[in-house]
């Protein structure tokens, strides 16, 4: 079965590709998947009918006893067979149905095929989660089905419908699962059945179950969603809404009836809403035009009538059940797919634009006829079997019920049976509807114009309505199966399915409600009169949509209630929660630390009084950088606070991290205006003080609290012996890249996307490459020597770009000054990319001397970092410093020479590195991240061991590196571009902009916000109206 | 375990002062005062070492209980690193809303006067669009629904306005 499961996953998959190749014949080659399972079920039938299930178990989630378990018993078998049987057969039927451009057809063709496999799983799945989750797969995929004409409102409409009533029936189910798991002790289905829960557990469980099987089977009251989803293909509505997912609500109720069909709650439940659909399906049906809509209601009728007869309970009424159900799937499917071709052939389904169609399609016609007298049940069909032996179970239970005494058994068989009777009286009068409809000549009207159909069509509902014919004959053949189900329910086994019972009291039914059938079709006018004077009953449909305006309504007003303040409110409300909450529980706190020290040492109170004056004045500054310049002022003191108090690790890195934060903040404020823009009243400067205060005190009260509820000892004790079994005596690095390994792959993981979403903001085409290259720039004809990287280059500066204006006439430069510039010699390759005035000889040189030691320094930095402060966090900045220091002296071109690689493949390669040491100890058996050492004595180094802990830390080191390249090309080299091309577009001027946007960068206030500011580059269509109208 | 009180004053002012900056309207401004923030959570944690010892680098005549506790350390210098980043992608928000809104000395500043009616116009887009779909199909199964007076009164008439319908 799992296999079967799997080539119905697998040939899905592979449909889409498929329909490219072969059109709409792909259909006949997916259908060999339902056809060949259908062979291999058959092929079972004798073990099953020997009492002997095919069960297959795979364990899946033992911890939670979830398994992948699967057991094909009758009724399993039974469903299974029709499911693929049919499923087969629609199949082939698409194949006339569409057209070879019909749009998504693969996806169509896919989904259809898939449905058919996630059905098959569901009948079955003999663990409840399993089943769960096939159910849920089928609403998932009939709302992918209903909704396959995207374009249509209703099409949407209907699907959404589908999906909202069948999901929320699932959900209860899944409650009501869990319950009778949990009170039942097992996830099998079969033993909860086999040994059934009782009480209070199964009353409630039972309900929800059944609330998720009425959902599906669209009872009373979600009857509506089944005709709505008519909106469907033919195929779809054939096979999910009449033969295949609609029964899964019955199979379910006949599936818990053997076990719980005696539970007070079952019967009221069961047969009221059964009848009270039957009918309300029926009466519904018989004033249908549309003659697909006519079918849908007399589905919701008959799925009302298998649901009192499956849930009924005896041995008889099972076998009437399951009768029933093979009964409908042959007939509905076959009536379903007849319409389909009167909808393509006479282009409407509307039965009142229909004339003339019986004469012109006599084979249709007769199908139809067929088809729809088992409907009726009708002699010499299978719909006639099953009717009959629903009756005659109904009766004798009823008559049981008076002779043993008048229980509640026997009215409920006679409410059950009266409800059948009504119903099967409505059903007998749509039927007829639905052929008079279809195919008689009206009266005066014209006969319809007709598309010739290919005849191959009419095949598969030809198949099935001969089915329909067969199997009433050859019934004593089917009849083992259904027994072998019925079986295990109680009462007498005595009973038989049959043409002819003799001159029973079922047959005078059935001959009651045909004469009362007919009288109504005889009446029908008088009947439409009292549709219309009776005001539709049930017509929960309104509910629904009103439940859901509602609902939608409600959402969107309180969501723009609750999110109009901005960024601002949204943090005010979740500091006043901190506030409220936390400062509520440490005013209710008891413990308190032991002791506290002023200070651990003297210096510490100098630092924090200038790092707290710092941070307010920080809150208080209105121009950017000095703000930023303050709290960097905390940022090192706390360098300082780490490095004395025995963190040396924390204050490497701390020390790293605030300079890049700064040459960063630095890189993007340079664009923005120098001043904070304000508009805040001062009302709420007040305000902010007050909030921040409080949150402040809370939080110090929370330190000490925090402090004091430490009463056991750390774990700190353990941790030495464990940084010397991991080969490393810095405990910090060892827990980073081996003990608290998991961690750090997370955190990396976290720089991954950091560096990605900076790149993606700030390059608006594609990120993807490292900084530009000497060689990106068109202008430059000159071969770039590779040995330029070693030595001074000679080139005057302008040799580049020339020709370069000169700026001494604007900028009050002396010509000697400019000639100068520009027979530098340049220490940085690309030096000679900046304008004269933008570079210093004094940093060049620095750089120069300083890039390839810190280099060094950092991969020792990377390498000691077991064994002393360092790793691959501390290393990797540095490494980050020295590309800064080479970009702020040589701009984004000497980035790219300095760093002449991709940042993502930085990034990549460190991520794989770290992660392909978590997996792969996995391969040598070990636990994921368990490390190997390899120690040696290395010159210099000392003694190193090699782990696979090095490896990650070199994978740390990488995706740090990569991470201060992404952000230097992104917020340094880019924004630099960006800022060049605005100012060339922006200015005519040319050369002269070059100027200006230099002093732009830094000069005073009055000129950076100059309205030049505005990024003609911009390739949105937001912005370039805007930059129209802001141009000077 | 024991504290030192200076560290949890300056905790305490560092994470008022940030929460105060976060509360304004600027983005750089919110910038400013999570960097604050989170240099104060960063003093917290480091506070759960108790009183400061040795570095935890076991060389040799480092006794295991002269250590300082390693385990907020580490929390510290992960949440260090992770600090850069997130400023560095706060910085490139800031920097593409500017370059979006263009708004001049406006600069990172967000109008929530124009996202209030743009959401509340998006919601009754959605509520409008789905209840269109609702009420289609809708239409169209009430379109088959026989009514008494066009079986009395069939003309073409009726027909075409129960298609209409």
């Amino acid at each position: 079965m799992i296999l079967s499961l799997a080539a119905f996953a697998a040939v899905a998959l592979v449909t889409p590709w498929l329909t490219r190749v072969l059109g709409r014949r792909v259909f006949p080659v997916i259908a060999i998947v339902p056809a060949a399972v259908f062979a291999v079920l058959l092929t079972w039938l004798p073990g099953v009918l020997a009492g002997d299930p095919v069960v297959e178990v795979v364990p899946w989630i033992p911890q939670l006893d979830v398994a992948l378990s699967f057991r094909l018993d009758a009724l399993a078998l039974l469903l299974a067979l029709i499911v693929t049987g049919v499923g087969a057969l629609v199949l082939v039927y698409c194949t006339h149905y569409f057209a070879d451009d019909e749009p998504a057809l693969g996806r169509f063709a896919a989904l259809l095929l898939a449905f058919a496999g996630v059905m098959l799983g569901l009948v079955t799945a003999d663990d409840v989660f399993m089943l769960f989750t096939f159910w849920e797969a089928t609403s998932v995929l009939s709302y992918l089905l209903i909704g396959h004409y995207t374009g249509r409102k209703e099409s949407r409409g209907a699907a959404l419908q589908a999906l909202t009533v069948t999901t929320f029936g699932g959900l209860a189910m899944l409650v009501g699962l869990i319950v009778l798991v949990a009170a039942g002790g097992t996830t099998s289905l079969s033993e909860l059945v086999a040994e059934p829960v009782t009480g209070a557990a199964a009353e409630c469980g039972i309900a929800l179950v059944l609330l998720g099987a009425i959902s599906k089977s669209a009872l009373v009251p979600f009857h509506f969603w089944l005709p709505a989803a008519m909106a469907a293909p033919t195929p779809v509505s054939a096979y999910l809404h009449a033969a295949a997912m609609v029964k899964a609500g019955v199979y379910l109720v006949a599936r818990l009836a053997p076990g719980y069909a005696d539970l007070t709650l079952w019967h009221p439940i069961v047969i009221v809403l059964g009848v009270l659909t039957m009918i309300v399906g029926g009466w519904r049906a018989l004033r249908q035009y549309d003659l697909k809509l006519l079918l849908a209601y007399g589905t919701v009728s008959q799925l009302g009538f298998l649901i009192i007869i499956t849930g009924y309970g005896t041995f008889a009424s099972a076998l009437a059940g399951v009768a029933l159900l093979l009964a409908h799937a042959l007939f509905k499917a076959a009536l379903f797919l007849v319409v389909g071709i009167i909808d393509h052939s006479a282009g409407t389904r509307d039965w009142r634009k229909l004339s003339g169609l019986g004469r012109r399609m006599p084979v249709i016609a007769t199908i139809s006829i067929v088809a729809a007298a088992s409907m009726a049940g009708l002699p010499p069909l299978l719909g006639f079997v099953a009717k009959e032996a629903v009756f005659a179970s109904l009766f004798d239970a009823g008559v049981a019920g008076i002779e043993g005494g008048g229980g509640s058994d026997g009215v409920w068989a006679w409410v059950a049976l009266a409800g059948s009777v009504v119903g099967s009286i409505l059903t007998v009068a749509y039927s007829a509807r639905f052929i008079f409809g279809a195919f008689f000549t009206r009266a005066g009207a014209e006969p319809t114009p007709l598309h010739a159909e290919s005849r191959a069509m009419g095949a598969t509902p030809g198949i099935l309505a001969a089915a329909s014919l067969v199997a009433a004959f050859a019934v004593p053949f089917i009849e083992p199966l259904l027994a072998a189900y019925a079986d295990e329910l109680p009462g007498p086994h005595d009973v038989h399915l049959a043409l002819w019972h003799g001159l029973a009291p079922a047959l005078g039914i059935s001959i009651a409600v045909f004469a009362l059938g007919a009288l109504l079709v005889w009446g029908r006018r008088r009947v439409a009169r009292l549709q219309a004077a009776v005001a539709p009953m049930f017509d929960s449909s309104r509910g629904y949509l009103g439940i859901v305006s509602v609902i939608d309504r409600v959402a969107a007003s309180v969501t723009t209630a609750i999110q109009h303040r901005g960024l601002p409110g949204y943090l005010a409300i979740i500091v006043a929660v901190f506030i409220g909450g936390l400062g509520t529980a440490t005013i209710l706190n008891t413990t308190w630390p032991a002791g506290i020290r002023l200070w651990d040492y003297p210096a510490q109170p100098f630092l924090a009084a200038v790092m707290a004056v710092a941070a307010i004045a920080a809150a208080t500054v209105r121009q950017r950088m000095t703000a930023v310049l303050l709290v960097s002022v905390t940022g090192y003191g706390l360098v300082l606070l780490f490095g004395m108090s025995g963190a040396p690790d924390l204050a490497l890195t701390q020390a790293l991290v605030e300079t890049i934060v700064i040459v960063v903040f630095v890189l993007v404020l340079r664009r923005l205006p120098k001043q904070i823009a304000q508009r805040n009243p001062s009302v709420h400067k007040l305000a902010r003080g007050i909030i921040g205060g409080v949150a402040g005190i809370v939080m110090g009260v929370i330190g000490l609290v925090a402090l004091g509820a430490r009463v056991e000892p750390t774990i700190a004790g353990g941790l030495p012996a464990l940084a010397i079994e991991a080969h490393g005596k810095n405990i910090v690095n060892v827990m980073l890249v081996d003990i608290r390994a998991w961690d750090t792959l997370g955190e990396i993981s976290v720089l991954v996307a950091v560096a990605t979403g900076v790149a993606s903001l700030i390059f608006v085409s594609g990120r993807t490459g490292g900084a530009p290259r000497l060689d990106d720039l068109d202008d430059v004809h000159l071969p770039v020597d590779r040995r330029d990287r070693l030595r001074p280059v000679p080139e005057p500066a302008s040799s580049i770009r020339a020709p370069r204006t000169s700026l001494a006439d604007t900028e009050g430069e002396t010509d000697a000054a400019a000639d100068a510039a520009s027979t530098r010699q340049t220490w940085l390759l690309a030096g000679r990319t900046l304008s004269p005035r933008n570079r210093s000889i004094l940093i060049e040189v620095l750089v120069r001397l300083l890039f390839h030691p810190a280099i060094v320094v950092s991969i020792f930095l990377l390498f000691v970092g077991h064994n002393a402060p360092g790793g691959g966090f501390a290393g990797g900045l540095l490494a980050g410093l020295a590309l800064v220091a080479r970009y702020l002296a040589g701009g984004r071109y000497e980035l790219g020479e300095a760093a002449p690689v991709d940042a993502g493949r930085l990034l990549g390669t460190g991520l794989l590195l770290a992660a392909g040491t978590a997996t792969g100890s996995l391969f040598f058996g070990g636990a994921p991240l368990e490390s190997a050492w390899f120690e040696a004595d290395v010159p210099v180094l000392g003694t190193i061991s090699i782990g696979t802990s090095t490896l990650f830390d070199i994978g740390v080191y990488l995706v740090v590196v990569g991470l201060v390249l992404d952000v230097l090309r992104s917020l340094g080299g880019e924004v630099d571009r960006q800022q060049e091309q605005a100012a060339e577009d922006g200015d005519s001027g040319g050369a002269l902009a070059v100027g200006v946007e230099e002093l732009d960068q830094n000069e005073g206030p009055e000129i950076a916000e100059r309205p030049e500011h505005t990024d003609a580059e911009l390739e949105t269509p937001l912005t370039s109206a805007s930059t129209e109208g802001a141009r000077p | 375990m024991t504290a030192s009180l200076t560290l949890v004053v300056l905790m305490a002012v560092l994470f008022g002062a940030g929460i105060s900056i976060m509360l304004e309207r600027s983005l750089t401004r919110v910038l400013i005062g999570f960097l604050l923030v989170g240099n104060a959570v960063n003093i917290l944690i480091f506070l759960m070492s108790g009183a400061p010892g040795l570095a935890p680098i076991l060389s040799d005549g480092v006794e295991p209980d002269e250590i300082s506790d390693p385990l907020p350390q580490v929390f510290v210098l992960t949440a260090i690193v992770i600090n850069l980043g997130i400023t560095a992608f706060m910085l490139a928000l800031i920097y593409r809303s500017w370059w979006l809104a263009q708004l001049g000395s406006a600069g990172d500043l967000v109008d929530d006067e124009e996202e209030l009616a743009e959401d509340a116009e998006e919601a009754a887009d959605l509520i409008r669009s789905s209840a269109a779909d609702d009420a289609a199909i809708q239409e169209l199964i009430d379109a088959s629904g026989e009514e008494a007076d066009e079986l009395v009164v069939q003309s073409p008439v009726a027909d075409d306005e129960e298609v209409r319908r």
